[in-house]
């Protein structure tokens, strides 16, 4: 057992460290480190500044533009890239589709999808949810109609982020309405710019928009455009959920959280004292710094074994990641609206181009917002309370 | 960076854990418990064999050689099988003290004694007012030309009642609660003006209550005039070797209670079906794991020479041990029932050695308190 870095893993890190702080423009990192908004040309611009180096799809496999990392490697690479404040490379592009396409796609598919989805040149949203389907997903109903050459499309998808950017959108639709719910799923990829399709924003309890519903109105999608086959997207949907397990936990992320947490509890006071001295405050911050800290540990020996375990098999550990994760991310940002004291108050978003200066100091607006907005975390991507179902069944066989 | 054990830790584990799923059953221990010392000298001779009580003293003396890793696959094994015997008090705190303050005239003498079983040591540090504060000291060292004569009381020294020699702290100068004037000295359990009352613990293990009245110590046994950094680190591998031991107990009361879950029925079906039960006991799991993350952690930082670094490091262990430890604990006895309460069924004796662990040198929010005062964890990364 030897927990310390070797000397070539120290070199990567200090790179990575090097390559992040000085290569993503700056104020693009410090919206990050804000919990502020990112624009669409932030998030591409980011992402293509990895991907010249090949370093915003290294998960996927080598030869369709991944990197033959190290399960060590790809840990600190995620765990630089977050303490750095880089946006997260899009989520749906590069842990969703991309590794989806490049496993069951294809070569047309391939060589057409692959580059532009690591450039962000395609920016992908995603079609699974609806509105009578959130944790029983198989029980979606959005149909495709083979008819020739075309699949016609008529349904409707709920909580998808970002549609508002979206120039494509993968999605489950029902192909076979007569087989059992998980067989007569297909994967089908839409170009959001075909007729029929609308988008209509929802604006979530922190007034941001992020979410949107997708209506599908007979619209016709080339046949060519359903990745493997036919009533098998079940099991790319699984494939695709089951892709990132160490990165959810966003072990970095909230090691940069914390830390600014910090910096920013020692220029607020709590009566002659800066609020990081005192105890109950302090004591309360320790406690999710532990939770982070046996977190990280936990993703670390998650990590390990990745080395060594058969394809498929879980370290049991792993399945915690997400639900720990997301509960500390939470926390933090409590602690969060905490600091900033009574400038939680001010709403300050969507002033529609009004110039007036901030109400209190710049990083206590988006302090109450995201407290709001973070809620979703323990919801999304399988509800913690369905990650408990999981574990229960796959890990300790109850 | 890898977590995979070295062929030498991988044989150890195995002996380890061959000689607890042998010889360590429920009903087994119960029999040590009932020995006269309140353990099984068969067992700690069996102990001695296997080079167990001479983990992590230099080969050159006799020993293992092993490090904190050595003494975490040892603990946690130990901790699944509650194990009795005074191997805490005698190798990892008496053990430590020897190894890190003793002169090498001590060392040379004591080190094979204990190696072979046939020297138990125990550290007294407690005092009525003290708590878990090492330099809350009252018992008095008089100098007397070239001895030292201690005269006051110390209190739950673990394993005190079977030790041949004891460590103890006593105030050579300075006032109740400073820093420095800290003495180590090692006292026969048969030494003049020494008296000691043993007793059974929460958990069925022992230990001792000591009066010192005009107790002489000369020469060696003197360990160390300024004594509190030693203590200190010695504390420190212990609470890492603890965290270990508990996350053997942990894991203990999770299996059986998720054993229990799958095979007690009630409603005509097995209670594990219940999704209220499932979902409990996922969050054992996850507070088991959590702790055996920071076992690990607190023996990387066990050995950790910068105090500040290792007491930060130790403290962040101690908490998420001893929240996962009772969060553990108590949902085993809930979720076994009536039948988690009885003497009679093991998962109580998990519990109560829990409990105990949870204390012993600070609860949680003890150390929770000194880690945030310390400023916690976690700080910026130094610029590329």
């Amino acid at each position: 057992m030897d927990l310390s870095f070797t000397d070539e893993e120290l070199a990567f890190r200090a790179e990575a460290r090097r390559f992040f702080t000085t290569e993503i423009p700056a104020s693009i990192r410090a919206k990050v480190a804000e919990g502020e908004g990112l624009t669409k040309d932030d998030m591409v611009t980011s992402q293509r500044i990895l991907n010249d180096r090949g370093w915003a799809t290294v998960n996927w496999p080598v030869a369709c533009g991944g990197q033959d990392w190290s399960p060590v490697q790809v840990y600190l690479y995620q765990d630089e890239l977050q303490l750095a404040h880089v946006p997260q490379p899009i989520g749906f592009n590069v842990s969703m589709v991309g590794p989806v396409i490049a496993q069951f796609g294809n070569q047309a598919q391939k060589d057409y999808f692959l580059p532009k989805t690591a450039s962000a040149e395609i920016f992908w949203c995603q079609g699974f949810s609806e509105p009578g389907s959130g944790s029983d997903l198989a029980s979606l109903r959005t149909r495709a109609e083979r008819k020739g050459d075309t699949y016609v499309v008529n349904g409707q998808k709920i909580w998808t982020t970002l549609a508002q950017y979206g120039d494509w959108i993968f999605c489950l639709v029902r192909t076979d309405p007569t087989a059992k719910a998980q067989e007569g799923i297909s994967f089908l990829l839409i170009d959001m710019k075909t007729p029929g399709i609308t988008v209509r924003p929802i604006i979530t309890i922190d007034g941001g928009r992020e979410v949107n519903e997708v209506f599908f109105d007979n619209v016709v999608v080339p046949a060519e455009n359903l990745v493997g086959q036919e009533n098998k997207g079940w099991d790319y949907a699984k494939f695709l959920l089951g892709n990132e397990r160490t990165g959810i936990a966003r072990v970095g992320m909230s090691k940069a959280k914390v830390i600014r947490i910090k910096e920013l509890a020692a220029l607020e006071f709590a009566g002659e004292r800066p609020l990081i001295e005192d105890p109950r405050f302090r004591e309360k911050l320790a406690a999710v710094e532990i939770e982070l800290k046996a977190l990280e540990m936990t993703q670390l020996r998650v990590v390990a074994d990745e080395r060594k375990m058969a394809k498929g098999r879980q370290n049991p550990a792993s399945s915690i990641l997400k639900l720990k994760g997301s509960v500390i991310q939470q926390q933090l940002t409590e602690l969060l609206m905490e600091v900033v004291g009574p400038y939680v108050m001010p709403y300050q978003r969507d002033f529609d181009g009004n110039n007036e200066p901030t109400v209190g100091p710049d990083y206590a607006t988006e302090a109450a917002p995201m407290y709001f907005n973070y809620r979703k975390v323990s919801i999304y991507g399988g509800s913690n309370e369905i990650q408990h179902n999981i574990i229960a069944k796959a890990i300790l066989g109850l | 960076m890898d977590f995979d054990l070295t062929e030498d830790q991988r044989l150890l584990k195995e002996s380890v854990d061959r000689l607890i799923a042998e010889q360590y059953g429920f009903a087994q221990r119960k029999k040590y418990a009932a020995e006269a010392p309140g353990w099984s000298t068969t067992m700690w001779d069996l102990f001695a064999e296997m080079g167990l009580l001479g983990l992590p003293f230099e080969e050159t003396l006799g020993g293992f050689g092993g490090g904190p890793v050595e003494t975490m696959i040892v603990m946690e094994t130990f901790g699944r099988g509650l194990v009795l015997e005074p191997y805490f008090a005698t190798v990892i705190l008496g053990g430590g003290l020897l190894r890190r303050g003793g002169s090498d005239s001590l060392k040379g003498a004591l080190i094979p004694k204990v190696t072979a079983g046939k020297l138990k040591l125990a550290f007294a540090h407690v005092e009525r007012q003290s708590r878990y504060n090492l330099n809350d000291v009252t018992t008095t060292a008089r100098k007397d030309g070239s001895a030292y004569v201690l005269d006051g009381a110390k209190s739950v020294v673990l394993h005190g009642d079977c030790a041949d020699k004891i460590f103890v702290t006593a105030r050579i100068a300075g006032g109740r609660r400073d820093q420095d004037g800290i003495g180590l000295f090692l006292v026969d359990a048969n030494a003049p003006g020494l008296s000691r009352r043993g007793y059974p613990t929460q958990d069925g293990l022992r230990a001792a209550e000591l009066t010192l009245t005009g107790v002489r110590v000369n020469g060696d046994h003197i360990v160390s005039e300024h004594a509190l950094p030693l203590i200190e680190h010695v504390i420190d591998e212990a609470i890492a070797a603890l965290c270990a031991e508990a996350v053997g107990t942990m894991q203990v009361m999770h299996d059986t209670t998720l054993e229990y879950l799958k095979t007690r029925k009630q409603f005509g079906r097995a209670i594990g079906s219940f999704q209220v039960l499932q979902h409990r006991s996922v969050d054992m799991l996850v507070a088991l794991e959590q702790a055996r993350s920071m076992a690990v952690f607190a023996a990387i930082m066990a050995s950790e020479d910068d105090p500040i670094e290792r007491k930060r490091g130790i403290a962040a262990a101690k908490v998420q041990i001893g929240r996962s430890g009772k969060h553990c604990g108590q949902e085993a006895i809930q979720l076994h029932g009536g039948i988690g309460m009885t003497q009679e069924y093991s998962v109580g004796h998990s519990f109560k050695r829990m409990t105990m662990i949870e204390q012993l040198y600070g609860s949680a929010d003890d150390h929770l308190a000194v880690l945030a005062k310390m400023g916690g964890l976690f700080t910026r990364p130094k610029a590329a």
